[in-house]
């Protein structure tokens, strides 16, 4: 049960996105379409749990004073996997969210799961918590590029719902992603406090 | 397990298996992925050759060339059908772009006419400068389309400024810099002589 809980903080009651507010910088930069948040919180996803895993194995033998560097390091490491095997294998998603993909290693969301979460749990708590978090984050991300990408270009996932000449641009703008993030924080919060 | 507390000998350890290990495993995981990463680059390359260019049976060695205006030099790709050379891909770029830096494979049938072109890199504005990838082979309004055009007797800048070809709704800046990167291309295919590379040599 404890287990289940681990999992499911993530996408609702501790989402990193629309409560802890973490990890601001690739929410806003890359949701201007769904598909790009979708393949963005999976790639956290996958950096999240082997950054955790990784942590909770290894805590005991790193000491105190050295351990941002060494969690730095193993996220670091984690994220040039990812980026490799993306520009090897999946070209296209790399194409659009290539700056993005280095920034991970800065996401707050995963130096913070390691420090507060992985650093004092042991492996499987680690994962599942590794996996809760990195699927609510996904899950956010996701969405924010859905209505983004609903509103300003008509489309959801490149399927074309209204025509593209009635979107408003603004939603795929930088102003956009800050507006459309504060409306789906209010309503989360709204349902989160009901 | 107790916690191993801070002291310098155990602080060095700490750092240096973790930096150990990581660079090991980096290292791995780059040879593992250099020939896909590199195949991948190759499949972007030429598929963007064969969308601006007309139907061609093989590519010839690709070679450089040195625009008049702009530091970098282009890279050419000569296409041939049977012997004869039938058209000439070219890498080009502008650094005038809303965000900088555009890069262009544009095609020019040996008369100089462009044949197509295809966006490879930019950062410009969604929904305003992205419209390029499309807005300038639009074969239903004559005055935006540039394919089928030689730059030679059109000029070949935005009607705003006195040019013939019309820019991009609400990004001006944008369709500047892509009929910028066409010129700079047709300035360096211009005076290569097709028919010296018959055959595939040069």
């Amino acid at each position: 049960m404890n287990q289940m809980n681990n999992f499911t903080k993530g996408f609702i009651k501790e989402n990193p996105v629309f409560v802890l507010l973490l990890g601001m910088c690739p929410t806003l930069g890359v949701t201007s379409s769904a598909i790009n948040g979708l393949g963005m919180g999976l790639a956290t996803t996958f950096v999240l749990v082997m950054a955790n895993i990784v942590v909770s194995m290894v805590k005991n033998f790193i000491p105190d004073k050295v351990r941002i560097p060494s969690f730095i390091v193993i996220i670091a490491t984690f994220v040039t996997i990812v980026e490799l095997v993306m520009k090897g294998y999946l070209p296209a998603l790399f194409d659009s969210l290539g700056l993005f993909i280095p920034l991970i290693v800065v996401n707050c969301v995963v130096l913070g799961r390691a420090e507060a979460f992985a650093s004092k749990n042991n492996l499987l708590s680690s994962l599942i918590d590794g996996l809760g978090m990195g699927l609510g984050f996904a899950f956010a991300l996701t969405l924010l590029g859905g209505v983004r990408e609903f509103l300003g270009a008509g489309t959801i996932f490149n399927m074309t719902v209204y025509p593209e000449k009635y979107g408003m641009l603004l939603f795929i703008l930088a102003p956009g992603a800050f507006i459309a993030l504060g409306y789906l924080i209010a309503i989360i919060n709204h349902f989160r406090k009901a | 397990m107790a916690k191993k507390e801070s002291s310098l000998k155990n602080m060095l350890i700490a750092l240096f298996s973790v930096t150990f290990i990581a660079s090991a495993s980096l290292g791995l995981v780059e040879n593992a992925t250099r020939g896909a990463i590199a195949e991948a680059a190759r499949i972007k390359q030429e598929k963007a050759i064969k969308a601006v260019l007309p139907e061609f049976d093989k590519l010839g060695d690709a070679f450089m060339v040195k625009p008049k205006s702009g530091p970098d030099s282009l890279e050419v790709f000569p296409a041939y059908k049977g012997s004869e050379v039938v058209g000439m891909a070219i890498k080009t770029y502008t650094n005038s772009g809303f965000s900088g830096h555009i890069s262009v494979m544009a095609g020019f049938k040996p008369d100089g006419t462009i044949s197509g072109y295809s966006v490879l890199e930019h950062k410009e504005t969604p929904g305003l400068g992205t419209k390029m990838v499309t807005w300038f082979r639009d074969a239903t309004k004559a005055k935006q389309n540039v394919i089928g055009k030689n730059p030679g007797n059109i000029n070949l800048t935005v009607s705003k400024d006195g040019g013939d070809v019309d820019a991009i709704t609400a990004a001006t800046i944008s369709s500047r810099a892509f009929l910028d990167a066409l010129q700079r291309a047709y300035d360096s295919v211009k005076d290569i002589d097709a028919s010296t590379m018959k055959g595939g040599s040069k």
